[in-house]
């Protein structure tokens, strides 16, 4: 058996235990420290870097040219040569993507203007003008998209509580998933932030898709507090931070499991979408993703269970619980 | 028998898994037997190559779009864009809000043109016309008008006498009625016109300061037109009602009534004290929609006021389009494009290949990673996971062919991601019997432990995921929607071959001796999973580590042995322990 096995083995029994309700004022601090770094260094960058279908504007990518393997500069030349020689001093943004592709983004252009520029692009390096793909995206595009969003993000944290505060019987548990959730949310956008990547709708959608990720690793976490804490309940010897404390080490290697697993096709998609096609819907989608699903686990672990004990210690029940495992422990002087 | 109910029960969900796959199979190849359909989901244009644009209405704020007048756009959008000769172009509403017109190939300017303006009315003084020599008469489009050149159409109200003012005919036009608008090439391309080809290369496209070469829309008739005399814009409201006469009484008769804003009556009181002066086909009035000519009036008296009627050969119902036809393209709210793609067959089909790849490579990574942790088990990861792909592959198919579903770059990378999601249910659910294997349990209990308590959570997680999906779908507005369609439909999958898969599998294996016997490596051996204590209630004193040390050393020796000689190991591996 593999050694993450031996591990998960030690974890269930007790024999080692991570203390992750216990030093939940460090994991806390590290939450803030995160996210206020994630928020200030982007306005010190001076806001996201939208993609161009939040800024409008006109996008040509040419496809299948060898002129890629002259080096970078001189098939960035050709580009602008031809743009120029259509729209002057327009100072088009190129990159080349992928092998074999060139992308060139403009300002808006007209029609007319659009046809001509495709032919340029397709002299420019001798490629049949249908191998010159052409999109224009009027700047409201984007605001669309994003108030869209903004829109299904509200109801899908609605709807979600209420599941949640429905299946698990109290909306603490729902209230500690969502405030983690937030945190995931604000940290992937952060690294976007941070690093200066572009915002794509394609991006957005990883974003999006990072909600449902989240809260599953969260829920599964949740799932094995809320039984060992109903198993253990007022007779315990258990404290009810240490059930919840045991509940997390026990599902810790099905976190690390699930989250690997979940990790690798987005993986595989960013690194062939970044190989392959270069910038584009398949790397958007899946850097999103990439960062969110890790940094979910993380926030299911360090962040929802110490929120939800946060939540409940202080409730008379919760505190029977404490002060009789308390006299218990003194009594038989049992380790655990 | 406890057993031969277990096994019975594993048997009968796994023959529903298969009628519902052979249901999928059937429902396809019914809808590529009788319904055009074909065994690959279709895909969108960022995979296939072609154009799609996103019109959205110019809303002033707080206007709002209703679905009336979307769905009267994607009508008209529609008979363009057909007209233009394009087959298989798919036109719809999205989000309540936008218009999404997709193009396969790569459509020529003149078609991105017709679509992208928008509803363009124009009034226009006849200068001559001529029964239409088109080869074909298309019986389609709303016979509006009048059949004939002299039209039966009058344009009625309030009598005026008008101001005589006969063009004389000059190289420079004088007026939109002087025939000095007739070049002779003009008069060529009038003479060969063929209205079937209305719509064909744009012929009937003119500035609206130039004369223009058009037919009727039912292409009886064929018009020169002089300039634009009074553009759509200017009608404020159009409706169609029966027609009073002078007295006030109701006709039997069926018109449309247009009101005109201030300029525009000042515009249409100019030209028609103009037109009443004239004679034969001058005199006639042509109401131009998109350079089709929809109705051509003639002009009875001037018109004052700003408010003309127009009566013909209407029904109720032709009437009713025709106002609502006014009325749409004089909407102060035309539709701008959003946004316009234009994907080379290339560059999508290389896009496809990527994204199948890419799934490809993760299916790998995730089966090599099960196999690691899981041992054998890994292969059920694997099995499942197949089974999971190809009823996918079924739905999307069967959606793709009854409901017109496209597969987008979007959802294949939603595909490739779901792959994580369906394998983090086996991975819930084999922790969870490893849990119940590590609390002492015998393999076969601790399956149907394991189901019982993994099944709420794969399902709650399952429910989260739905919801996502769900309002994503509903909600969000372009790719977005494709890719939390195919993530919706991957869950419910999840859902159904976890139950009626996974479960019975795992149930069946657990019968086996290399898995109920729990062998090394068939990812249950309770040695390995450290299982020192049994039943729930009782805890001990810290013995994990000595246990499983005890364990492992005894491993090799225990491997052999029944499930009753393990069991009597066990306890006495644990008072080894104790003392």
């Amino acid at each position: 058996m593999s050694r993450l096995t031996q591990f998960g083995n030690d974890l269930y029994t007790g024999a080692r235990s991570f203390d992750f309700i216990g030093r939940r004022r460090l994991w806390y601090a590290i939450g803030a420290a995160f996210i206020i770094v994630a928020v200030s260094l982007t306005a010190l960058r001076g806001g996201f870097v939208f993609g161009i279908e939040f800024r409008g504007g006109s996008e040509f990518r040419v496809q299948g040219t060898t002129a890629v393997e002259e080096g970078t500069a001189a098939a960035t030349a050709r580009a602008i040569d031809a743009v120029d020689s259509v729209v002057a001093a327009s100072s088009p943004r190129v990159s080349i993507v992928g092998g074999d592709s060139v992308r060139v983004q403009t300002e808006q252009l007209t029609t007319a203007q659009t046809n001509d520029v495709r032919n340029a692009l397709a002299e420019e390096y001798s490629v049949e003008a249908s191998e010159v793909s052409t999109s224009f995206i009027g700047a409201t595009w984007g605001e669309d998209i994003t108030r869209q969003a903004i829109i299904a993000l509200v109801v899908f944290l609605l709807l979600a509580s209420l599941v949640m505060a429905l299946y698990f019987r109290t909306w603490k548990m729902a209230a500690a998933a969502i405030v983690a959730l937030f945190h995931d949310l604000i940290i992937t956008a952060g690294l976007y932030g941070v690093l200066g990547l572009e915002i794509t709708p394609a991006a957005v959608i990883g974003f999006l898709t990072i909600l449902g990720y989240s809260l599953y690793d969260t829920v599964v976490v949740f799932d094995k507090v809320r039984e060992n804490t109903l198993e253990d309940g007022a007779e315990s010897r258990r404290t009810f931070a240490q059930s919840v404390n045991l509940a997390v080490n026990q599902t810790l290697v099905r976190s690390i499991n699930t989250s690997i697993v979940a990790v690798l096709p987005t993986a595989s998609i960013l690194f062939i979408g970044s190989l392959i096609l270069g910038a584009g819907t398949l790397r958007d989608i899946a850097l999103a993703l990439f960062i969110g699903t890790i940094v979910g686990t993380y926030s299911s672990i360090f962040l929802a269970a110490p929120l939800y004990v946060h939540l409940r210690e202080n409730e008379p029940e919760v505190k029977k619980q404490g002060r009789r495992a308390r006299a218990a422990r003194s009594e038989s002087g049992a380790v655990r | 028998m406890a057993r031969t109910t277990t096994e019975r029960k594993a048997i009968r969900s796994l023959v529903w898994l298969l009628v519902i796959i052979v249901a999928l199979i059937g429902a396809n190849g019914a809808s590529v037997l009788f319904n055009d359909g074909q065994w690959t989901p279709k895909l969108a244009l960022d995979l296939e190559g072609g154009t799609q644009i996103t019109l959205s209405p110019q809303l002033a704020t707080g206007e709002e779009v209703t679905q009336e007048q979307l769905d009267q756009a994607v009508s008209i959008i529609r008979q363009r864009v057909n007209a233009g000769g394009v087959s298989e172009a798919e036109i719809n509403t999205q989000g309540g809000q936008n218009i999404v017109v997709s193009i396969p190939g790569d459509p020529d300017q003149e078609t991105l043109e017709r679509i992208q303006s928008s509803a363009k009315l124009e009034f226009r003084p006849v200068l001559t016309a001529d029964a239409a020599s088109n080869s074909v008469i298309t019986p389609e489009g709303t016979d509006v008008s009048g059949d004939t050149p002299a039209g039966e159409g009058d344009v009625a109200a309030t009598p005026d006498p008008a101001a005589p003012a006969a063009p004389a005919p000059s190289a420079r036009p004088t007026n939109a009625s002087d025939l000095a608008w007739i070049t002779p090439e003009l008069q060529e391309q009038f003479a060969s016109f063929d209205c079937a080809s209305l719509d064909a290369v744009g012929a009937n496209v003119a500035p609206i300061d130039e004369a223009l070469v058009t037919c009727e829309q039912d292409s009886s008739v064929k018009y020169i037109l002089g300039p634009v005399e009074v553009a759509g814009e200017r009608i404020t409201d159009a409706r169609s009602g029966l027609i009073g006469s002078q007295t006030g009484v109701t006709t039997n008769e069926w018109g449309v009534f247009i009101e005109f804003d201030s300029v525009g009556s000042q515009e249409f009181r100019t030209v028609t004290e103009r037109l009443v002066t004239l004679l034969d086909v001058q005199n006639q009035f042509a109401i131009v929609l998109d350079g089709r000519v929809i109705s051509a009036p003639r002009t009875n008296v001037a018109i004052t006021d700003g408010r003309p009627q127009i009566s013909g050969n209407f029904t109720e119902e032709s009437a009713k389009a025709l106002s609502d036809q006014l009325k749409f393209g004089a909407l102060p709210i035309g539709f701008e494009v959003q946004s316009s793609e234009n994907i080379s067959a290339t560059l999508g089909v290389s896009q496809l290949q990527s994204g199948i790849i890419a799934g490809i490579i993760g299916l790998m990574l995730v089966g090599a990673y099960a196999f690691l942790q899981y041992r054998a088990l890994g292969g059920v990861v694997v099995v499942s996971l197949s089974v999971a792909a190809v009823m996918t592959y079924l739905i999307i198919t069967y959606l793709s062919n009854q409901q017109g579903f496209r597969l987008s770059l979007a959802g294949v990378a939603g595909l490739v991601i779901a792959i994580g999601v369906v394998a983090d249910s086996f991975i819930v659910y084999f922790e969870r019997i490893r849990d119940e294997l590590r609390d002492g349990r015998n393999v076969d209990g601790a399956i149907e432990a394991g189901w019982k308590r993994a099944f709420r959570t794969i399902l709650i997680s399952d429910v989260i995921n739905l919801i996502a999906a769900v309002v994503l779908f509903v909600l969000a507005v372009g790719n977005v929607r494709g890719f939390a369609f195919t993530l919706g439909i991957v869950t419910i999958v999840d859902l159904i071959v976890v139950a009626l898969f996974t479960h019975p599998l795992m149930q069946l294996l657990g019968r086996t001796q290399f898995f109920g016997g729990g062998h090394r490596f068939s990812g249950l051996d309770p040695k390995a999973l450290g299982a020192v204590y049994r039943g729930r209630a009782q805890f001990r004193a810290p013995s994990g580590v000595g246990a499983i040390k005890v364990a492992s050393s005894t491993r090799e020796a225990q491997r052999r042995q029944t499930i009753a000689e393990r069991k009597a190991a066990d306890i006495s591996g644990e008072r080894k322990v104790e003392r």
